[in-house]
């Protein structure tokens, strides 16, 4: 695979994955007006992979689709940060349940959209000018999506007791798996080298700083990291992702030839 | 969606809305009725019966009931959507389902009666919501059936309500009805591509139209012989079209559709009846859509208990904006101190 589709497949498996994920909240929001700001939220997610895969398949020529890309790859095909395919609650082993969990939706947003507002940013400068135009694009959307998921957390840390404890749990929770943001896979190491993709790195410094003002502003603490790096993007994920593409692909594959 | 018979009535013991004008004035019932007779607009500040108010109430918050609820069946197929473009369509319609109970729950507010009142109707059972939402989606053909269909009924249903006599909802049923053909446009659409795929794809679609269609029928409300209350719906304009009339038009209407579709409605005694210009239909089993109402269909208590659990997860979510926001407003003062 070329450095271009596998650094594209990187960016849209993201955006699928976390999409799938904020539309489990579709009929169980906390509130009405929250069900509606979460599927508007995996509404864009969900475009911004369309716009990728549908980028990627025209690169990979021959009878690639969208679809094939997102309903045919198996689990270890995926490249999407392991922070994404988490489900909505603390850590539990994948086969575990659990009740959704609104404080872990709101961190992950957060921290995932802190990233990809400088990131989508940044991209818009690429060498491949249509995902320059799909960044320009996506970087409006991910304000909206930076914006809501920071408001939150500041109520959730400036709120009651027990959201202060909620909000500060699912930091405590997630906040490891960032480290897989700054760590570059061979993919995005080869898509800098081409000029196509941005090294993450550079925008590090501004990611803490956002991070860091919503944090204070919350009376939230920034948990130390250190440990094991998730390598989500490379294609060893986590237990729980095979759940979440099995039950995304399963209606498509028992249906290989069907039309929809 | 999703207006069904607005004949059914609530079960007892529900707070009734607060009077904030006496029931007796002559003059102001006198101008209030002319106001009806000539087809004007009632709004918020008028003066209104007390009947008027509490039918409306219970009218607007069963509608804003049933788009929350009729969230959850077509929600049960967003996470296994076969395609990238079903799947956001999908959300994308349920989520205006969720708009269209704001605007509802809005407009039901302009009356005296708050959103957590309304809510705590639903979740005790004593508001009804729409019934059609207490049949599973076995499915992904459901998920056009429904838009199809349902929406379809809806729409019926809908269209003369834009016309009621009470202006907030007449204006909320405007944009609700453009959302609701958009819908059933996709559902068709939809169902239209799987019937032009597998074998296994067309009888998906044909096991959907047998299970969802005598249900739609029944959306519509008992036989009007049996409808009391609409004969005073329609005198305050609240009701502009009968039971049986609006039934009638559905079933005119969807033949044709079903017939281009490629599907057979399940229904031996579905005719064309040349007297009538109307194509003539079967018994419906009300006994069926009774003991559904009432609370013993096949999804009720899960339906009903869903929307329970989400509200009640959400608690701490809605007390921490709640704090936030009292926080904030208590610095804002001691700034200003
Ligand atoms: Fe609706
Ligand atoms: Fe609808």
């Amino acid at each position: 695979m070329s450095a271009a589709t596998d650094y594209l497949l990187h960016l849209a498996d993201n955006a699928l994955v976390l999409g799938q994920r904020n539309a489990e909240w579709c009929g169980h929001g906390p509130i009405l007006e929250e069900d509606i700001a979460l599927a508007n939220v995996s509404l864009d997610l969900i475009g911004q992979a369309r716009l990728l895969y549908q980028l990627v398949a025209t690169l990979k020529g021959g009878d690639c689709t969208e679809d094939k890309l997102a309903y045919f790859r198996d689990t270890h095909e995926f490249r999407n940060y392991t922070l994404l395919e988490l489900p909505h609650r603390g850590p539990l082993s994948g086969y575990a349940q659990g009740d959704l969990d609104y404080s872990t939706t709101i961190v992950r947003n957060f921290l995932y959209s802190a990233l990809m507002a400088l990131l989508w940013e940044a991209l818009e400068k690429s060498a491949n000018a249509d995902l320059a135009a799909i960044a320009a694009k996506s970087q409006k959307e991910v304000r909206y999506h930076l914006r809501h998921a920071r408001d939150w957390l500041v109520r959730f840390g400036d709120g009651t007791d027990e959201s202060h404890a909620r909000a500060q749990a699912s930091l405590d929770h997630l906040f490891a798996y960032t480290q897989e943001f700054w760590a570059h896979s061979p993919a995005e190491a080869a898509a800098i080298e081409a000029g196509i993709g941005v090294d993450v790195r550079t925008l590090q410094a501004d990611w803490d700083a956002i991070v860091d003002a919503a944090l204070a502003e919350a009376t939230l603490v920034r948990p130390a990291v250190g440990g094991y790096v998730t390598l989500g993007k490379q294609g060893i994920h986590s237990e729980h992702l095979g759940f979440l593409l099995a039950e995304m692909q399963s209606l498509a594959r028992a249906h290989p030839n069907g039309a929809w | 969606m999703y207006t069904q018979s607005f004949n059914v009535p609530d079960a007892p013991g529900g707070k009734t809305v607060p009077l904030t004008q006496p029931i007796e004035d002559p003059a102001r019932q006198a101008a209030f009725d002319a106001r009806i007779d000539a087809d004007g607009r009632i709004e918020p500040q008028d003066w209104m019966p007390d009947a008027y108010r509490r039918t409306l109430v219970r009218q607007i918050s069963q509608h804003a009931h049933s788009e929350i609820v009729g969230m959850l069946p077509e929600g049960n197929w967003i996470s296994r959507a076969p395609s990238l473009k079903r799947k956001a369509i999908l959300i994308a319609k349920v989520q205006d389902e969720g708009g269209h109970g704001l605007y509802l729950y809005s407009a039901a507010e302009t009356l005296g009666t708050s959103r957590d009142q309304m809510l705590e109707g639903l979740h005790s059972g004593r508001a009804k919501y729409s019934s059609i939402f207490n049949y599973p989606t076995l499915t992904w053909a459901d998920v056009g059936v429904i838009g199809w269909l349902v929406d379809g009924a809806a729409i019926m249903n809908q269209v003369p309500l834009c016309r009621c006599s009470y202006g907030p909802y007449a204006r909320a049923m405007v944009r609700v009805c453009k959302e609701e053909s958009f819908h059933q446009r996709q559902g068709y659409e939809a169902l239209l591509v799987m019937m032009g795929g597998t074998e296994e794809q067309k009888a998906m679609v044909q096991d959907a139209v047998n299970r969802w269609w005598w249900k739609c029928l029944a959306m519509f409300g008992p036989p009007d012989a049996d409808s009391p209350n609409s004969v005073q719906g329609m005198r305050w304009g609240i009701k502009r079209v009968s039971n049986d009339e609006l039934r009638q038009k559905f079933v005119d209407a969807t033949v044709p559709q079903a017939k281009v579709l490629g599907v057979t409605l399940p229904d031996p005694d579905l005719k064309w009846n040349e007297a009538r210009q109307h194509y003539d239909y079967g018994q419906i089993d009300w006994a069926e859509f009774w003991e559904t109402v009432n609370g013993n269909g096949p999804c009720n208590k899960e339906r009903l208990a869903t929307r329970v659990k989400a509200h009640n997860d959400g608690q701490w979510v809605r007390d921490a904006a709640l704090a936030h926001a009292r926080k904030q407003q208590e610095r804002r003062m001691k700034e200003a101190a």
